[in-house]
């Protein structure tokens, strides 16, 4: 009854081709774009550290690998370690050149990592099979040990670590440590509009096409002229693009300051395919829902437990997250392979018949 | 075509023998190339091409010992490998499910045995010894057993033929959750394996060859002892027994097995639980080696890269392989290493593995059913 197409007429082949040809739809995301406006204004300090600036970082690297994973049928184990890339990158060419504007150069560190993940995927892809998988694998402890191995990456700093520049956009600083948390919220949900926005319109359009083809059956999509490698390989270059954007959001935006050999490890690339699952493979909103699970659960179960008067250290918090996320991951690729993606779909298909059951 | 013709028409040495030869070939020209180079003037000392070309090969040259002990420990290094990549290719052999979880299984087989032991000996009171410690052993191949009897029932039951993908992330899942569950019950703390008690040997034996020592740890020399003993069992399972026949039943065809009435799911529980048991040995041997703790698990990847040098369904891949792999990475890390500024070890089994895609994508071993595109 809420949510109902019925009467919305399309006279022309833009309205059709609308990414949101429903007017429900469009009225939604303007307000869940408002709502996001003025989140940072309203929510406390602590909830914007912990929770929407990792979930908003993070995100772009889970849609990245939403977009090798669910829409291309590709599985990469190193998405941390091409984050890192992006990171390095961005704290290079910043340094390097400091007068040009950090937002181009956070854009700019993706090309990094693509072109990084391309070296590495170049051998694997050639042959069909799981070899992506090792081969991510080789590039996250390449890169991982070249971060705290290879000084000139960190300018050489005593703590071997990045240490983030004052940036400024329109004279307001935007990264560093004299930046305000909302400043940093409202770029970070820019970059994360635009990166939506742009995935989105790949995989709606032909280049997706050719991934979901190649996902569900490569003889058919190559039959259809589609070339394999030429399409994986493109499949691999975005998603680690998007993986270096979000890493660099996650240093400069985010950590402010990062030892990358510690925070681009093995187990946040574990994470995000963990949220590329949870929330759903082959669908944007899922990649939301599943970043947003992976970010808040710990902080729940660490500070959210206590208070409701269930006995709960840190440290157990840490081991029973591993254990939900691990159990959970699981039983939905059992179960509901489409994540919690689905619930929302099955949510809306309510909606529109709502007060009726069927 | 009589046997007399074909016979007739086989070429003089089998292609695979060729291929080894014409390898050896480019070698030792690359080698003599490098010779010329140095000896030439080309290749001046300090210069990179002589450090990264020249140089490794004359320090081993000069100090054969430290070469022999290099050798040696990539040797021990590549047996584990080799161990945890055997109980990966059981798993992929028999239900085609590449087994992520196969490195974390080493560790939680490991926890188990040192936990169990420490909560007897220290909660319980019973004295420590070899009798408690074998109580420690037998009660952490029942947990490898019920481990495996509920992944079968829980996770590969209900993803019976799904795409490979799927079953990917279920047991990177599995790793997931088998690391929570470990430290939960264990603790995140590294721990000591019970070598002693468990009757392995410690101390080392120093030997003076080639005009300097070499030191050998008599634990290294039980670890490639049972390994070699658990590899020719394992070998000599599948060849004369009834289950082994079931299991490679089933790893030539799933149809073709269940037809003639093999359990699929019986032989899913009997693999993953040997996998838990070559887990468990190997969990051992290296905790005594370090210490029982999840930084083993990235070790245990190391697996992948060996698998793909050896071929995923084969046996004896994994095994060259590991050996490979071990020696190679010792040396790199020994010779090389220091031109890069050292811990290069983590990465260089990957590093090696994706060049071997590049030029033998189906392994040393495998079968030549790689589909390129």
């Amino acid at each position: 009854m809420f949510y109902r197409e019925t009467g919305q007429f399309k006279t022309n082949y833009t309205d059709d081709m609308a990414i949101f040809p429903i007017r429900q739809d469009r009225i939604g995301i303007a307000i869940i774009l408002a709502i996001a406006l003025i989140l940072p204004f309203v929510v406390s300090e602590f909830v914007l550290k912990t929770i929407l600036l990792p979930f908003l970082a993070l995100s772009v690297a889970v849609i990245g690998l939403n977009i090798l994973t669910g829409y291309t049928g590709l599985i990469s184990l190193g998405s941390a370690g091409f984050m890192g890339v992006g990171a390095y990158a961005c704290y290079k060419l910043t340094t390097i050149f400091p007068e040009v504007n950090i937002i181009i150069w956070i854009f700019a560190s993706g090309f990094f990592a693509a072109a990084v993940g391309v070296f590495f995927g170049l051998p694997s892809l050639r042959i069909k099979g799981l070899y992506l998988a090792v081969a991510t694998l080789a590039a996250q402890f390449f890169l991982q040990w070249a971060f705290v191995r290879i000084p000139w990456l960190f300018n050489y700093n005593p703590s071997g670590a990045i240490e983030v520049p004052l940036r400024t956009l329109f004279g307001m600083p935007i990264t560093g440590p004299t930046a305000e948390l909302e400043v940093k919220y409202l770029i970070c949900l820019g970059f994360v509009i635009g990166m939506t926005w742009l995935a989105s319109n790949l995989v709606h359009g032909r280049i997706g096409r050719s991934w979901m083809a190649v996902r569900d059956m490569d003889i058919a999509a190559e039959l259809m002229g589609i070339k394999l490698l030429n399409a994986k390989l493109l499949a691999f270059a975005v998603s680690s693009f998007f993986c270096g954007v979000s890493g660099a959001l996650f240093v400069f935006l985010y950590l402010g300051g990062a030892e990358a050999g510690t925070e681009f490890a093995i187990r946040l690339s574990f994470l995000i395919l963990f949220a590329v699952i949870i929330g759903g493979t082959g669908s944007m909103i899922g990649s939301f829902f599943g970043t947003a699970f992976i970010v808040a659960l710990p902080t729940i179960l660490k500070f959210g437990a206590p208070a409701i008067g269930i006995a709960i250290t840190g440290a157990t918090a840490e081991k029973i997250v591993l254990m939900i996320i691990g159990a959970l991951t699981i039983y939905l690729l059992i179960v509901e392979p489409h994540g919690l993606a689905r619930l929302w779909q099955i949510m809306k298909q309510k909606l529109r018949v709502w007060p009726f059951p069927y | 075509m009589s046997a007399v013709t074909s016979s007739a028409l086989r070429p003089l040495l089998s292609p695979a023998l060729m291929a080894t030869l014409k390898g050896l070939g480019i070698l030792a020209a690359i080698a003599l190339a490098i010779v010329l180079l140095v000896h030439s003037g080309a290749m001046p000392k300090g210069s990179i091409g002589h450090k990264v070309l020249a140089a490794p090969f004359i320090d081993m040259w000069d100090l054969p010992d430290l070469l022999v002990q290099t050798l040696w420990e990539g040797l021990v290094a590549g047996v584990l490998y080799a161990l945890i990549a055997l109980g990966f290719v059981l798993i992929f052999k028999a239900s085609g499910v590449f087994n992520f979880a196969q490195g974390i299984m080493v560790v939680f087989s490991a926890l188990t045995l040192v936990g169990s032991y420490e909560i007897m000996t220290q909660r319980m009171g019973l004295p420590p010894g070899t009798v408690v410690a074998i109580l420690a052993l037998m009660i952490a191949i029942a947990t490898m057993f019920v481990l495996a009897w509920l992944v079968e029932r829980i996770v590969l039951r209900p993803l019976v033929n799904q795409n490979e993908i799927i079953m990917l992330m279920a047991t990177v899942g599995l790793t997931y959750f088998l690391i929570g569950f470990g430290e939960y019950i264990f603790g995140g703390n590294p721990k000591v394996m019970i070598t002693a008690q468990l009757g392995l040997p410690v101390g080392q034996t120093q030997f003076n060859i080639l005009g300097g020592r070499v030191n050998i740890q008599h634990l290294d020399v039980a670890a490639a002892v049972i390994a070699s003993i658990m590899i020719a069992g394992l070998a000599f399972f599948f060849q004369y027994t009834r289950i082994g026949r079931a299991l490679r039943a089933v790893a030539d065809s799933h149809k073709a097995a269940l037809s003639v009435g093999i359990s699929l799911n019986q032989i899913w529980v009997i693999v993953w639980f040997t996998a838990g048991v070559v887990a468990l040995v190997t969990g051992i041997m290296w905790g005594a080696r370090s210490d029982v703790s999840f930084a083993l698990e990235i070790i245990a990847l190391k697996a992948l890269p060996v698998l793909i040098l050896g071929g995923f369904t084969s046996v004896p891949g994994a095994i060259v392989g590991g050996l490979i792999i071990g020696i190679g990475e010792k040396m790199g890390e020994g010779y090389w290493g220091p031109l890069f500024g050292g811990g290069i070890e983590t990465w260089l089994a990957y590093v090696i593995a994706l060049g071997f895609l590049l030029f033998r994508p189906q392994g040393l071993f495998g079968e030549k059913i790689i589909e390129r595109i």
